[in-house]
This record gives C-alpha cells, sequence and structure tokens, in this order.
C-alpha cells in the first residue's frame, strides 16, 4: 500500500464517520461541526483526485460560509440538545431500515456490473496527476464555453440574496 | 483507483443523507443532510470525470476530457449555497412563528 491509499482509506473512513457522527449528535452544533470534517474529508478526496481548484472552492464556499451560516444561525435560535425534538423509535427504525435498503440494493447493481463486464471493473480514477482539474484548464473552459451559465447563475444568486431578504424581513404586527 | 470504490463511498454518504432526512425532525439537521447528499454527488461527479480522462489521455496526452464534470460540480457547488441562504431564511421565518425547528410542526400550514 503506498501512501496515496492509505490517504483514500483514512479520509473515506473519516468522511463516513463524521457523516455518522452528524446523524448521532444531539447537539446541532456539534451536527455542524461534524458536517465541517466531512468537508474536509471530502476536500481531501478532491486533492488525492488532483482536482485543486474544486477543493479550495469546497473549502471556501461549505466549509467557510455556509457552515458559518448554520452556525450563525443555530446560536440566533439558541438550540441545544435539550430543545432538540425526537421522533419515536419505530420511525427512527423504519428510517434507518429504508435508507439501508436503498444502500444495499445500490450496492448491489455495481457488484454485478463489475462481476458482469471486466470492462467496467477494470475502470480506474486516475489519482494525482492529470491537469484537468487545475485552475487553468478550468477558467478557460468557464470562460470560453460557459459563459452564459455562468452569468445566469449570477443572476441566480442575485434572486436567491433578494427571496433570502423578503422571506427574512420582519413582518408588521396586525397588517 | 478503482472506480468502484469511489462509488461505493458515495453510495454511503448519500445513503446516511437519505436516513438523516428521514429519522432527524429538526429542520436545520435535514437541511445539512441534503448538502451532504449533495457532496456525495460532487464526490462522485469528480471521480467519474478523472476516470473519463484516465482512458483518454492514454491515447492523446493532452486531451482535456472531463472537464465539463468539474465544470458542473462548480454550478451544483453555486446552486448549493443559493439554495442554503433561502432555505435557512424559511426557517428562521419558521421558527420566529412558532418557536420551534421541529418539521413535524409545518402540517400546521393547513389553517
Amino acid at each position: 500500500m503506498n501512501i496515496t491509499q492509505i490517504l483514500f482509506w483514512f479520509l473515506s473512513v473519516l468522511a463516513l464517520v463524521s457523516a455518522l457522527m452528524v446523524l448521532l449528535s444531539k447537539n446541532p452544533v456539534h451536527s455542524v461541526l461534524w458536517l465541517i470534517v466531512v468537508f474536509f474529508a471530502i476536500s481531501g478526496h478532491y486533492i488525492l483526485l488532483n482536482a485543486q481548484f474544486l477543493a479550495i472552492v469546497n473549502l471556501i464556499v461549505y466549509a467557510g460560509a455556509i457552515m458559518v451560516l448554520f452556525l450563525f444561525v443555530i446560536m440566533l435560535m439558541n438550540l441545544s440538545a435539550d430543545t432538540e425534538p425526537q421522533k419515536n423509535v419505530w420511525m427512527k427504525l423504519a428510517g434507518t431500515i429504508a435508507g439501508g435498503c436503498f444502500l444495499i440494493s445500490t450496492c448491489n447493481i455495481v457488484y454485478n456490473a463489475q462481476n458482469v463486464s471486466q470492462e467496467i471493473a477494470a475502470k480506474t480514477a486516475l489519482l494525482n496527476q492529470g491537469n484537468i482539474g487545475l485552475i487553468g484548464n478550468l477558467g478557460k473552459v468557464l470562460f470560453k464555453d460557459y459563459v452564459v451559465p455562468f452569468e445566469i447563475s449570477s443572476v441566480l444568486f442575485l434572486s436567491a440574496m433578494v427571496g433570502a431578504v423578503v422571506i427574512g424581513k420582519k413582518e408588521k404586527s396586525n397588517v | 483507483m478503482p472506480i468502484q470504490y469511489y462509488i461505493y463511498l458515495s453510495l454511503a454518504l448519500f445513503s446516511i443523507g437519505i436516513v438523516g432526512v428521514l429519522v432527524r425532525r429538526n429542520a436545520i439537521i435535514v437541511f445539512m443532510c441534503i448538502e451532504l447528499m449533495l457532496n456525495a454527488v460532487n464526490l462522485l461527479l469528480v471521480a467519474f470525470s478523472k476516470m473519463h480522462y484516465n482512458t483518454a489521455h492514454l491515447t492523446n496526452a493532452e486531451t482535456t476530457v472531463g472537464t465539463e464534470g468539474q465544470i458542473f460540480v462548480f454550478f451544483i457547488m453555486e446552486e448549493a449555497a443559493a439554495e442554503e441562504r433561502d432555505g435557512l431564511a424559511i426557517i428562521v421565518m419558521m421558527f420566529r412563528n412558532i418557536h420551534s425547528v421541529d418539521v413535524n410542526f409545518l402540517n400546521r400550514l393547513k389553517n
């Protein structure tokens, strides 16, 4: 096992364990902190795949902006483990079984596919090399071929901002 | 690294997100699990993009096959940021009105 494989397994286990801890934490603040760990692990995966631009964007946008916003909202609401609403045990069991069935059936599809076709089983993702994920290549494609979607997404951001302000505005009482 | 490992990892993360949405009643946790599912899909898209690049660059070293996958991930991240802002605004408004983030209270929408 070389260092890349060790890192792959370490990051995978880290991502899965922290994703589980997001669910299992009673305190919402702890959930947010575990989710930040998940995002760091996924960014590590992007770096392993040499998608450096996405790794940095993932850290800035998700771990930086979104998670801070989550923390602010949770602190604003003063939530803690005591105020945490709980579903009853049967609902939890049903939800877990439903998710487990999804996981088992989809994993079974992948497992069967690689048994049926040698071509699929031999596919590998290139680690550590390849320059399609570097910012030079992505920037060229983004501003040449995908200019219109890029600009439209900025309009989407603007409308989302206006929407958030309109929704979050305090209503006048007894209108 | 075989692509199956990435598929299994993404499926596991996605399933954890699904279980979270079904099991938890806190609207914020449900929202975070949706972000988790989006991230699982992003990881799979990047892995597939590198898989296509891997087969293409054996014949042509200068190829840029697979760039679209990473562009797509970039747009998904932008969309998630926009969606998340509006979603949190809705949750804050809901908390202001009913003083709880319990999604079961939302059936009072019918009144």
